[in-house]
């Protein structure tokens, strides 16, 4: 018995939050996040590298800029190269050499955003293969299938995802439906040791739907939640209550990941409401049209009135591009190679990184809201630009902006 | 004129055609060097296609010249004339030395725009008609620290007329004269290296006229132009080149244009040729393929037979085949593998075992093959890292065939009967690319 016990080894949790500070005056925290590859530090924005890589950027140049995790895409990858093929090149990791952290959602998103064919019923999302037409079904198991073999450090539950435009009864058949559909995703996952399974709260922009589901999942012990729902096209004004209702109500030790949320704005009023995980295709999409995100908004490099601007993207900016090369540079080479959206891909990474680095940096050092008040000041002209929900969600959150 | 310090040292001339050597005191301070056999690093505007400083420092032993085109170039004049402190400053090119074409190698220009007074040159708004004081201007402003002269060399084409070919020779003279006449008034081209354009097209005499009329002229070195790889086949090209270089002197370079391909560097280098664009790398990119062919010269002729063998034998069953895109398969060279196809799905081996790039250090053919169903940007920049680092691994091996009289063997690896016309044709092959080690 002695012997047998012996190889009985306690697996400790793939998952260990540390809060390191936390900010007196709004709900905002600082934590380390302990997960299987690397402590991810928190707030953190994580890029989104869709099919298995960030568009044009290598794994070395993302661990360059810092980055600690990322996003892959079930649905994409689930589809090309499938999960078979991953499970034989050493999961999502092996495949794309990336030795640090990765996040993978369920695959639900894309169902409902870009296959227009999909059913959704109690057993799962039923759609169409956009490559061989076939009728395929994105049940909860089958999705957790799927990110067991691409072996991502977090897995998102499947959710049934309602845009958050709707009103009406499908909303809060949603929510439930999500509830069981998160228990069948706790029950098919066969990695609990080494993958961690998010849950997603839904409840659209209704408080008591919300607050049910809340309730409802953080009975279930998953090692952290999602705020999902949000981020499509429902107003600011409700957004933000909704992103403070749900900060609310989950657990002050597990990380809370709001879903779809990268602009540099949102990214700071939803840290001062205490979330610590983002993810955005915003940044990296943007980029490849030439646009780079800075302090005071953005820049359109392909612009014509940047063809003789011989300073840097951001004279304040450390990345490699910044470092090397000049706007005009930049505006020439957009038409003469592909490499002018690495150069702006890269900026946009590290901006955002960068910006998540000096809140966490503000938070720990206990000057937290007057970054956020130099921030506002050097993002927008005036303050009478300020966005009202930006005023009424710091407000909340006892900031004041000036 | 006030010339620059560029200098070829012979080290070994073999077989009295291929030679071997240094090219020195490159560059406005003259501290730069590159080695011949070699070729020129080829860039759209400055950059290598796909990559930023960071991925192309992944690759050790860059040559020190970079090549620039004024296909780029010259629709940016007036920001450059703005700026003021020339092209290298502007791209964010450090210690490297310039080089500046008229044309861009990987593309065929439209032809029927050329005039005795111009030739044009096709940037992203559009065609760019350049006088011999438009191109002078356009060479003050980029402040290269070598380039060619003007040149007409729209003699590729196989209709063209001896009367065309005579023109195109009489007119780069007159090009040659007027731009030396002007770099010698200029300041800002002091200590600037000009090479003369040998043209002639497919007619022997008019490349030797071309070539000694040319010679005549104090120039640093000579451009072959004419003599693309879409032009002519290697015999003949091959002819032209030795006659050409029979007129020029020994000790000034020799740089051919719009050649490329391993095949034929190495035929052109037996007949006296020094210096190359790398433009052949990229294109293997763009059509989603990975050089791999051997150019393993170790020691062990008992072996290289044997693995001849085995090349055959591999190439004998790679006949049955995925889905090939058509348009890759005209193409596409059996120096190469076609990585969309389906048998790399699984392939979890490199693209080259043995390779010491980035890319085949970090990842393996079944990603690519991801990255290239799925369209995703990586597939260029990996691809273009290997095989930029393949086709320079290759030149460091003809120079090392010729330091130790080992052509011959570097011949039969390059020079593969699989490799002549009817591959192309007749199906994918690894060919040249079963994959085994190799030195590179």
């Amino acid at each position: 018995l002695a012997a047998r016990c012996s190889r009985v080894t306690l697996k400790s949790s793939p998952l260990t939050l540390r809060i390191v500070a936390e900010c007196p005056v709004t709900k905002a925290r600082v934590c380390d996040l302990i997960l299987p590859h690397c402590t991810v530090n928190t707030p953190v924005f994580m890029p989104v590298g869709t099919q298995g890589t960030l568009k044009g950027i290598t794994v070395d140049q993302l661990e360059d800029l810092g980055c600690q995790i990322c996003l892959g895409n079930t649905y994409h990858l689930g589809m090309r190269p499938g999960p078979d093929l991953i499970e034989k090149a050493n999961d999502l990791h092996g495949f794309m050499n990336w030795k640090r952290n990765l996040l993978t959602d369920s695959g639900g998103f894309q169902m409902v955003s870009l296959v227009e064919l999909s059913e959704v019923t109690e057993e799962g999302v039923k759609f169409k293969s956009p490559y061989d037409g076939k009728e395929i079904l994105l049940s909860p198991e089958k999705s957790i299938s799927i990110q067991n073999s691409l072996g991502s450090d977090i897995m998102m539950q499947l959710d049934d995802v309602v845009s958050s435009t709707v009103t009406g009864p499908r909303v809060e058949e949603a929510m439930h439906r999500s509830v069981r559909w998160l228990d069948r995703c706790i029950a098919a996952n066969k990695n609990p040791h080494k993958q961690n399974l998010f849950a997603i709260i839904q409840g659209g922009l209704n408080s008591k739907l919300r607050k049910a589901c809340l309730d409802e999942m953080t009975k279930r012990d998953v090692p952290g939640f999602a705020i999902g729902g949000l981020s499509g096209g429902e107003e600011k004004d409700d957004f933000w209550r909704m992103v403070t209702l749900s900060t609310d109500h989950l657990p002050r030790e597990k990380p809370r990941y709001l879903m779809g949320v990268g602009y540099a704005v949102d990214l700071v009023v939803c840290v001062a409401l205490g979330c610590d995980m983002f993810d955005c295709v915003f940044p990296t999409r943007t980029a490849r049209f030439g646009s780079a995100l800075v302090p005071w908004g953005s820049l359109q490099v392909k612009q014509k009135q940047y063809a003789k601007d011989f300073q840097p993207i951001d004279p304040d900016c450390q990345c490699p591009t910044c470092k090397r090369h000049s706007r005009a540079y930049l505006h020439a080479l957009f038409k003469s190679d592909t490499a002018a959206m690495h150069h702006v891909t890269i900026h946009n990474i590290s901006y955002q990184l960068t910006l998540m680095r000096s809140v966490r940096q503000s938070i720990m050092e206990g000057r937290f809201p007057e970054f956020i008040q130099s921030f506002m000041k050097r993002m927008f002209p005036s303050r009478d630009q300020y966005p009202s929900w930006t005023v009424d969600a710091l407000a909340s959150v006892n900031i004041t902006l000036q | 004129m006030a010339g620059g310090r560029m200098q070829l040292e012979l080290s070994r001339v073999v077989q009295g055609r291929s030679r071997l050597g240094v090219l020195k005191g490159l560059g406005r301070t003259g501290q730069h060097s590159l080695e011949v056999p070699g070729c020129l690093l080829y860039t759209h505007f400055g950059t290598v296609p796909h990559l930023t400083q960071d991925t192309l420092h992944t690759l050790r032993n860059l040559p020190s010249v970079t090549q620039v085109t004024l296909s780029n170039i010259a629709e940016h004049q007036e920001v450059l004339e703005e700026f003021k402190d020339g092209f290298r400053k502007f791209a964010g090119l450090h210690d490297t030395v310039v080089y500046c074409s008229l044309h861009d190698p990987a593309t065929l220009c439209p032809t029927g725009y050329t005039t005795n007074k111009t030739v044009s040159v096709w940037g992203s708004g559009g065609r760019i008609e350049l006088t011999v004081a438009k191109f002078m201007a356009l060479q003050k402003t980029v402040q290269p620290d070598w380039y060619q002269s003007m040149a007409d060399g729209e003699t590729w084409q196989n209709s063209t007329s001896r009367k065309r070919v005579r023109k195109s020779v009489d007119r780069t003279l007159a090009h040659l004269d007027e731009c030396l006449l002007v770099h010698q008034k200029s300041q800002e081209l002091d200590g600037v290296e000009v090479f003369g354009v040998v043209e002639g097209g497919d007619i022997l005499e008019e490349r030797v006229r071309s070539a000694r009329e040319t010679a005549k002229r104090p120039v640093a070195g000579f451009c072959l132009d004419g003599l693309q790889t879409a032009s002519m086949d290697q015999r003949l090209r091959t002819q032209l080149i030795t006659a050409v270089n029979k007129e020029l002197p020994e000790d000034k370079p020799r740089l051919l244009q719009g050649v490329g391909r391993p095949d034929e560097v190495l035929a052109c280098v037996e007949a006296g040729v020094d210096l190359f664009e790398s433009f052949f790398p990229f294109q293997v990119t763009e059509r989603g393929c990975a050089l791999c062919f051997s150019f393993d010269i170790s020691p062990d002729p008992e072996r290289a037979v044997l693995e001849l063998s085995e090349e055959k034998d591999a190439a004998g069953d790679t006949k049955q085949n995925g889905d090939l895109n058509h348009d890759d398969q005209t193409q596409m060279t059996s120096f190469e593998i076609n990585l969309k196809d389906k048998r790399y799905q699984d392939d979890f081996r490199p693209l080259v075992e043995g390779c010491g790039c980035y890319c085949c250090k970090n990842h393996q053919r079944a990603y690519l093959h991801h990255l290239l169903v799925t369209n995703e940007l990586l597939a260029g920049v990996l691809l273009m890292i290997h095989n930029t680092s393949h086709y320079h691994g290759f030149f460091s091996a003809l120079r090392e065939a010729l330091a130790k009289d080992k052509l011959d063997l570097l011949k039969t690896r390059i020079f593969n009967p699989l490799n002549f016309t009817d591959a192309t044709k007749t199906g994918m092959k690894d060919g040249l690319c079963a994959s085994r080690p190799h030195t590179g």
